[in-house]
């Protein structure tokens, strides 16, 4: 395969190298021989009917779900092999398709978790709420909308706003690879207009792959587009060649 | 917990909730009941060890644990080791065809001291086992199970298990356990005669001590950043794991502090009581020390303390009228507090009374009527069910 060729010599450019990628539950192949390669700052966007598996490759790169063969390089880091937390660790951050937060705790607390300290059993026993906790906390709270609401307990928060109160807890990570799994889904116009706003800033400087159904968002903030059906890719390149792809169109676009 | 963040990890409300407590068991019930009832007392507070442990493994984690008679159990057991070797001089067991050794060992045609009693002879072993022992156990346990993702209602029956064959394991192995009369018989500590009735009253307060102490360990660990790990676990375990945690490991973690916890009340009971048996290890007891933790409130430290004491008052008197009503009473009042009050006698307090006294005891009227609708975490499947896809 060429593009194999080519992906090997340039690996090192590569943050994320999906090789050969494949799981099955028991016999249906839910990803399929699946290889993509995504650049340093790269926005990927992933499209593609239901049950495409989508949200597949996402649990198979942060380590939710187990390969069946196929490699996924991070950074000549082999993800295939490492645990869920030592994937975190390493520096990708991954939300999930519905909004998963902490309902029981604060604002506040939600997003202190997420802050990449005192993550061992001692180390959460004797981490300590300084200035500089405090202060980015603050900081992504401003990012995300919810300054005033950081005493809240998070489950009085709506649908959107829980929404970004995850993506915050992404970004106190500082990951360098961000995964969202449908960020925009169930939102109200004007909420969705912010998230657009809220991912533009957070997508600099790190590479980010998306998952999303909503065009119009998807033309605003992709760089590159892969298509997903039946766990394959059915066409990969910038927008506007993936919308003029005939096989898009009939799989996907035209419905 | 508000960003502002607090120095200390004793809310006010809390530290006043913890000397009106103090002031409970160390001057009004010593001052307001005989010997007799302040030696009930005693006895009821060593289960409030285990009531609080559940809180944090429970209340605070979500890990159900139907087993916690075996933690219980083993802090006894050492403890009733350490005072029958002490009681089984070659002086006092000189009738026995082997002198020296426990009793029951003697009737079962025992001649020699089996190796692993030989330790309890040092009673610094003894106190590091009482906490040491359960906690390895626990460790081992919990390490088999949480790190295969085995959880929820799985978990609570395979430490129903666990209390069961430890039960039948000591039934059986009466050489070296006693049976099924347990260890007993035991005198002294150090040649201090702990069946007095003074010697009793200096245990109610050491008692009363360690469980103070082990409070503020349970404050401590529930105000740090590990206390609302285990909130966040109970609610999106995945979200945690996808944090960066090991969340096995903080399973792990509270599991074996609330097998030490446990095990202290175990010590503290054979103290108190002058012997250990199986039947403070098996199923019955161990559900009964969940449901003084559900009626006093699986979520407050304090609560489970108060709830583990109404139950065993309520025990006490009940039993003393109508002995063969009690069971009934018992599943009556745990069906009534699951269906009626999911946050317990703690819940009627933060919902009703707290409020009342203004805001050094209540948190924002919204989050406490919240929180007591809302019952929290019941055991899940053996995959977590985060709201991920
Ligand atoms: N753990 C699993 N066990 C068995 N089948 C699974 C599992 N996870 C996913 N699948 C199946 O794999 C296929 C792909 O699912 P996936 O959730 O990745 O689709 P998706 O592209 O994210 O779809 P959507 O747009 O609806 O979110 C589906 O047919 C799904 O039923
Ligand atoms: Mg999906």
């Amino acid at each position: 395969m060429n593009t194999q060729v080519i992906a090997d010599q340039m690996n090192k450019d590569f943050v994320l190298a999906v090789e050969g990628l494949t799981v099955s539950f028991d016999g249906f192949k839910a990803v399929n021989d699946l290889s993509f390669y995504v650049d340093e700052n790269e926005i990927r966007v992933i499209i593609g009917p239901n049950g495409a598996g989508k949200t597949t490759v996402l649990d198979l790169i942060c380590g939710r779900t187990k390969a069946t063969t196929g490699s996924i390089r991070f950074k000549d880091r082999e993800l295939t092999t490492m645990k869920e937390h030592e994937i975190v660790r390493a520096g990708v951050g991954r939300k999930f398709q519905n909004p998963s937060i902490y309902e029981d705790l604060t604002v506040f607390e939600n997003l202190e978790i997420s802050y990449p300290k005192g993550r061992s059993v001692v180390g959460a026993l004797t981490f300590r709420r300084d200035a500089a906790v405090k202060g980015r906390v603050h900081e992504v709270a401003e990012t995300i909308f919810l300054a005033d609401q950081l005493d809240q307990r998070a489950e009085y928060l709506s649908h959107g706003q829980k929404q970004w109160l995850e993506i915050g807890m992404l970004l106190i990570q500082d990951p360098e690879l961000l995964m969202l799994d449908e960020p925009v889904a169930g939102m109200s116009v004007s909420e969705r207009k912010k998230t657009a706003e809220l991912l533009n800033t957070i997508i600099k400087d790190r590479s980010v792959i998306v998952i999303e159904h909503d065009m119009k968002f998807v033309e605003d903030i992709a760089h590159k587009v892969t298509v997903l059906h039946q766990g394959k890719i059915l066409s990969e390149g910038s927008m506007a060649k993936v919308q003029a792809d005939p096989k898009v169109i009939e799989v996907y676009l035209g419905h | 917990m508000t960003q502002s963040g607090r120095t200390f990890f004793l809310r006010p409300r809390d530290a006043i909730g913890i000397v009106i407590l103090a002031v409970l068991l160390l001057v009004i019930l010593p001052l307001a009941l005989d010997n007799f009832r302040l030696q009930f007392v005693g006895k009821y507070l060593t289960y409030a060890f285990v009531a609080l442990g559940l809180v944090l493994c429970w209340g605070y984690a979500g890990i159900l644990s139907l087993g916690q008679g075996v933690f219980f159990g083993l802090g006894g057991y050492c403890m009733a080791m350490y005072l029958k070797l002490e009681a089984s001089s070659v002086e006092n067991t000189k009738i026995q065809s082997t002198p020296g050794i426990p009793d029951f060992m003697d009737w079962n045609q025992i001649t020699s001291l089996p190796w692993f009693w030989e330790p309890f002879r040092s009673f610094g072993f003894t106190t590091l086992a009482v906490i040491v022992v359960p906690a390895i156990f626990a460790f081992i346990v919990g390490f088999a199970m949480f790190k295969r993702r085995v959880g929820g209602v799985y978990f609570a029956i395979i430490t129903q298990a666990l209390a069961a064959i430890l039960t039948i394991l000591i039934i059986g192995q009466q050489g070296y356990t006693g049976g099924i009369n347990g260890i007993t018989d035991l005198r002294t500590l150090h040649g201090w005669d702990i069946r007095t009735d003074s010697a009793k009253t200096v245990l109610y307060f050491v008692c009363v001590g360690l469980l103070l102490a082990c409070i503020l360990i349970a404050y401590f660990v529930k105000s740090s950043k590990l206390g609302r790990i285990l909130v966040a676990m109970r609610d999106k375990e995945d979200r945690v794991r996808f944090s960066g945690y090991d969340v096995a490991s903080f399973k792990v973690f509270v599991f074996c502090l609330a097998a030490s916890l446990s095990a202290i009340g175990g010590a503290m009971f054979t103290l108190q009581v002058g012997f250990m048996s199986p039947s403070f290890v098996g199923i019955v007891p161990s559900i009964e020390m969940v449901i003084y933790t559900a009626v006093g409130g699986r979520l407050s430290i304090l609560g489970a303390i108060y709830g583990t004491l109404l139950v065993n008052w309520a025990k006490t008197s009940f039993s003393e009228s109508f002995p063969e009503l009690w069971l009934f009473g018992l599943g009556g009042l745990f069906i009534a507090v699951v269906l009626l009050f999911p946050n317990g006698i703690a819940g009627l307090w933060q919902t009703y009374v707290a409020p009342r006294l203004g805001p050094l005891f209540s948190d924002k009227p919204k989050a406490a009527v919240r929180t007591a609708a809302t019952p929290p975490a019941s055991p899940s499947g053996p995959v977590a069910p985060a709201a991920a896809e």
